[in-house]
């Protein structure tokens, strides 16, 4: 059905919208920008910030535009100078309890409240706190919270609720003592966070900022002792140029490959690669489970914040993950392994750094049951999408002048299907262009499965292959696999197979992946733009099915044996266990 | 938060949780439960533990945190028990120009605990409350039904020792 539409006026000028807008859109629509603090579209609408609000004919006060839908024949001005005061003294009383170090805060230039301040030509704050220290908590392997920076917004506890359904974080206690922390005030480490890192994404301020790898990376690049290799997950190809001021959905490959072999990897390798081998063994594994009675349904074991959401909520599924370690595990592995009795050097002089659009990879690098049969972790360092940026910044490299590059070969050509990796359904595709060729041969098996792209909540799909229908279903955002995981549970809904990935969209909108300010995330489909350079570099691939890769095919010819085999197993998959929730 | 968790041990019966869990499962499913189920769980355990906050959490399927942060809000809320001898320290207007600022802090140095709080041994809890309505006698103390009034700080511990001798 049709929308009904509204008709008002915003500073004089006319706009047609439909029922239901908020002003802050409808301004938008008229070509005027509201600041907002607070707001995260969808996500946090609470009109709490009140710097978004407006002068409404007959109002008896300001109205927060956030959260104040439109009616016929409203006429709102956006710009009086009673809104000005009165956004300028709502952001004076936030900077009043605003620890303000600016110039050596992790979030720096990126900061919405500094913007904010700018903008508004705060040239001094009036009722300054001058005693404000730091309140650092960082137990977490991933993120690191200072409250004094804080200006209370709730865009973190809506992320972590909504899109998550985790709620570790909340806002605690009352009046001047509130402040955002876990229930009984526990470390982050101590409760069952994901440590997706959507909280450090939707946060406006310098309050959460990730656990910073950069100076390990940094020794280890200046260690002579050291061979340092790297691999770039497959959506940082398509978001890093975003921290170069590039558009969103820009495709850096080759820039990125140039980058990194200038900071001083010794092997610029691909992640990519590694996701080849996923699809390999998740996809044996899947048919094996078909074809033999295993557990179904099979769930992905790509996203460590889902591994970790299983394990603590629902360890009753934990038979149904695929005993596959991640595509970042699986590439240190083979890092350690083949790479390094082909090159002839000792893993242990091996540092592997991986750069992932993920927080939750810091947690999973240093997660024991990853460890190795030779005693080694298979990835030492995980960067952040954020901080590799960071590292070609501060080598002085201009990023947008970088000659495209090439991966090294040895583990760096990869498939179309790893590179999808980085949407949502892109591994449920990828795994079912390799199964569908094996049960139909390559020239008879489709290759592109549409009905798994997007970025809808919950999908799902009947596919029929030789001798078995099967029914497949992809969700993204914890709070969807909650939805899919009590339907099982419940027995209203049966599937075969499911790909479940902590972050809404995938991994192009991971909690590791280049800053936005609200006013950019509330208004851009980010997870399209960036999923479709995904898709469209999928479709200029030479190959596009991994069993087709020739690193696939020289790896496991000449050293893993065959997929699911025993040295297969022994290196690239692992065992997962239920863990606890509450620490009492 | 120096009272986020109590200092005491959780000595919640099975028939106290078995009451909990009925409250429970009377308000599930519904908006608004945490409310009526936090206070019947008050009003059962006298207090709101970790433990009994978690089995609201797990029981309306709420996140603990959200739980916890309701439960700090609110200051008919308590996480601790009350103690043998409940000390209040009236803050109201005439109390505190006439120093129970400093009466509060003597009971807390001597004590070790803040307000809300509870002493490891269960004897004393400590809160600081409102207008009593003896402004004639401020600055005003009261343990349990003894009122002390035009207190000094240093009158603060041989008062606390008359308990701790009782016990």
């Amino acid at each position: 059905m049709e929308p009904k539409m509204v008709n008002l006026k915003i500073n004089d000028i006319p706009v047609t919208v439909p029922e239901g807008t908020t002003v802050l859109e409808a301004a938008r629509a008229a070509g005027f920008k509201i600041p907002s603090l607070c707001y995260l579209k969808d996500v946090n609408e609470i009109g709490s910030c009140r710097i978004c609000v407006v002068e409404v004919k007959g109002a008896r006060s300001l109205m927060a535009s956030c959260v104040y839908p439109v009616s016929e024949g409203m006429e709102v001005q956006t710009n009086t100078p009673k809104v000005r005061h009165s956004r300028q003294l709502s952001l004076e009383l936030i900077l009043s309890n605003h620890r303000m170090d600016c110039l050596t805060c992790a979030r720096n230039a990126h900061c919405e409240l500094r913007e904010l301040a700018a903008e508004f030509q705060i040239d001094a704050v009036r009722y300054a706190n001058d005693l404000m220290v730091p309140q650092i908590e960082a137990s977490a392997l991933h993120l690191v919270r200072d409250n004094s920076k804080c200006i209370l917004c709730r865009r973190c506890t809506a992320a972590c609720r909504k899109y998550q359904s985790v709620g570790v974080i909340g806002p605690n206690d009352r009046g001047f003592m509130t402040h955002i922390g876990s229930a009984f005030d526990r470390d982050l480490a101590e409760v069952d966070c994901v440590s997706c890192g959507q909280c450090l994404v939707a946060c406006p301020t310098g309050a959460l900022s990730e656990q910073d790898s950069i100076p390990e990376v940094m020794a280890a690049l200046h260690d002579p002792t050291k061979h340092v290799v790297v691999g770039p997950a497959p959506s940082v190809r398509v978001t890093l140029g975003e921290c170069f001021d590039m558009p969103i959905g820009t495709n850096v490959e080759g820039k990125m490959v140039s980058a990194l072999r200038r900071l001083g990897f010794d092997k610029v390798f691909d992640v990519d690669t590694a996701a080849d081998f996923t699809i390999m063994e998740e996809g044996t594994e899947f048919l094996e489970r078909l074809q033999n009675g295993g557990t179904l349904p099979m769930i992905t074991s790509c996203s460590p914040g889902w591994i970790r959401f299983c394990e603590q909520h629902y360890p009753e599924f934990i038979p149904s993950l695929s005993s596959c370690k991640s595509p970042q595990q699986m590439f240190g592995a083979l890092v350690k392994s083949y790479y390094a009795s082909t090159a002839g050097i000792d893993p242990k002089d091996i540092y592997v750094v991986s750069i992932m659009p993920c927080t939750a990879k810091k947690y999973e690098v240093k997660r024991e049951e990853q460890r190795m049969a030779n005693g080694c972790m298979p990835v030492d360092a995980s960067l952040t999408t954020r901080e590799l940026a960071r590292m070609i910044t501060q080598a002085g490299m201009m990023f947008d002048h970088l000659p495209d590059g090439e991966f090294d070969p040895m583990l760096g050509i990869s498939t179309g299907a790893s590179v999808i990796f980085g949407a949502t359904g892109g591994v449920m595709e990828a795994a079912l262009r390799t199964v569908a060729a094996k049960l139909m041969g390559d020239a008879d098996a489709p290759l592109e499965f549409h009905e798994v792209r997007g970025i809808k909540d919950i999908k799902e799909a009947t596919y029929e292959l030789p001798g078995r229908t099967v029914k497949v279903c992809v969700a993204s955002g914890l709070a969807n696999a909650k939805i899919v995981l009590d339907g099982l549970k419940s027995g209203e809904l049966h599937y075969d197979f499911i790909e479940f990935m902590a972050c809404p969209g995938g991994c192009v909108n991971g909690g590791g992946q280049p800053l936005h300010a609200s006013s950019v995330r509330s208004f851009t489909d980010m997870r399209t733009l960036r999923a479709q350079a995904l898709y469209k570099q999928d479709e200029n691939m030479p190959h596009r099915r991994s069993h087709e890769s020739p690193v696939v095919k020289e790896v496991y010819e000449t050293y893993l044996g065959e997929p699911g085999g025993h040295k297969a197993h022994e290196l690239l998959h692992c065992t997962y266990v239920p863990q606890t929730r509450y620490r009492t | 938060m120096p009272n986020c968790k109590t200092a005491v041990p959780y000595r919640g019966t099975p028939e106290q949780e078995e009451r909990l869990r009925q409250v429970i499962e009377a308000h599930k499913g519904q908006p608004g439960a945490t409310m009526p189920v936090l206070q019947a769980a008050q009003e059962i355990f006298g207090y709101l533990p970790e433990e009994v906050q978690i089995m609201v959490a797990e029981g309306l399927d709420i996140p603990l945190s959200e739980i916890y942060g309701v439960a700090s809000f609110y200051s008919f809320f308590s996480l601790n028990p009350k103690g043998k001898y409940q000390i209040s320290v009236c803050l109201g207007t005439a109390c505190y120009v006439k120093g129970a600022a400093d009466v509060l802090n003597a009971v807390e140095k001597k004590l070790n605990i803040a307000p809300g709080g509870i002493t490891t041994d269960g004897l004393f809890s400590l809160d600081a409350c409102r207008c009593i309505g003896a402004c004639g006698l401020a600055p005003v103390m009261m343990i349990n039904d003894d009122v002390y009034g035009r207190l000094t700080a240093a009158q603060v511990g041989p008062i606390l020792d008359e308990y701790i001798k009782k016990g």
